[in-house]
């Protein structure tokens, strides 16, 4: 599926830096003109794929986070986060309702508020080399516009 | 991320305001906690009318409110939740635990 346009926003591994790129999600998301809770559910879903590689992928050190954001033909967002961090040895796991090997501020939500927020997620993982999450959300085309 | 904590007869009530993520909720944590440890309140009320955003470090304050309330022989009722952040609640079945009005 061609890809339309692209943003990449590259920053450390700061807590400080999340409430930016979810806003920045949101705003690139504006093009395909979706409703606000389409944008909230798109803030909500970035917001816990960055907290996770903030939490996660470098413990006890920044490191590198990427986040790109494309548009598709067929008006889908695709938002890819990808680090270079510790890698998630057992990503089922991961993935599985209130399980969460963070600190008492994570709740084990993270995946499961992205799973159903968005379309898809694909989480590709390697111990010592990385994640990247993958997750799409087609906006609706709206009558009239 | 603010939060105002006001004593209301023998309960408590929390205005938390702004975006909460995981950046701010460590302090949201704290501010609660000092809240419930002054007031020993018999009823924690949140009031979320302000809160323009949350993700699931939202429902981390909130099981910890729960069971901060329920070491104190209290309850926690959580009031004026807006859309957004009702959605991530409802998304992890938050609504069987705590008391939403």
């Amino acid at each position: 599926m061609k890809v339309e346009n692209h943003v990449t926003l590259e920053f450390p591994s700061r807590s400080a830096n999340e409430g930016f790129i979810r806003t920045a999600a949101a705003c690139f998301a504006a093009q395909l003109d979706p409703t606000l809770e389409e944008v909230n559910d798109i803030k909500t879903a970035v917001s816990e794929a960055v907290t996770n590689a903030i939490v996660h992928a470098y413990p006890d050190t920044l490191g590198k986070i990427a986040v790109k954001l494309r548009i598709r033909e067929n008006h889908t967002l695709e938002i890819v986060v990808k680090d270079w961090g510790v890698g998630i040895a057992d990503i089922d796991q991961a993935r599985t309702p209130l399980f969460t090997t963070g600190s008492e501020e994570r709740s084990g939500m993270g995946f499961t508020i992205m799973e159903s927020f968005m379309d898809t997620l694909k989480v590709r993982s390697a111990p010592g080399k990385g994640t990247t999450v993958t997750m799409a959300r087609k906006i609706a085309r709206r009558a009239g516009r | 991320m603010p939060v105002i904590c006001k004593e209301e007869g023998r309960g408590l009530r929390a205005l938390v305001e702004g975006e909460l993520d995981h950046h701010g909720a460590r302090a949201v944590m704290e501010a609660l906690d000092r809240g419930i440890d002054a007031a020993r309140p018999r009823e924690l009320t949140l009031d979320l009318k302000g809160l323009s955003f949350t993700d699931s470090s939202g429902i981390a304050v909130l099981l910890r409110a729960h069971r901060r309330m329920s070491q104190v022989q209290g309850g926690l009722r959580v009031v004026n939740t807006p859309a957004q952040a009702d959605k991530v609640f409802q998304a992890a079945g938050l609504g069987r635990i705590i008391q939403f009005e």
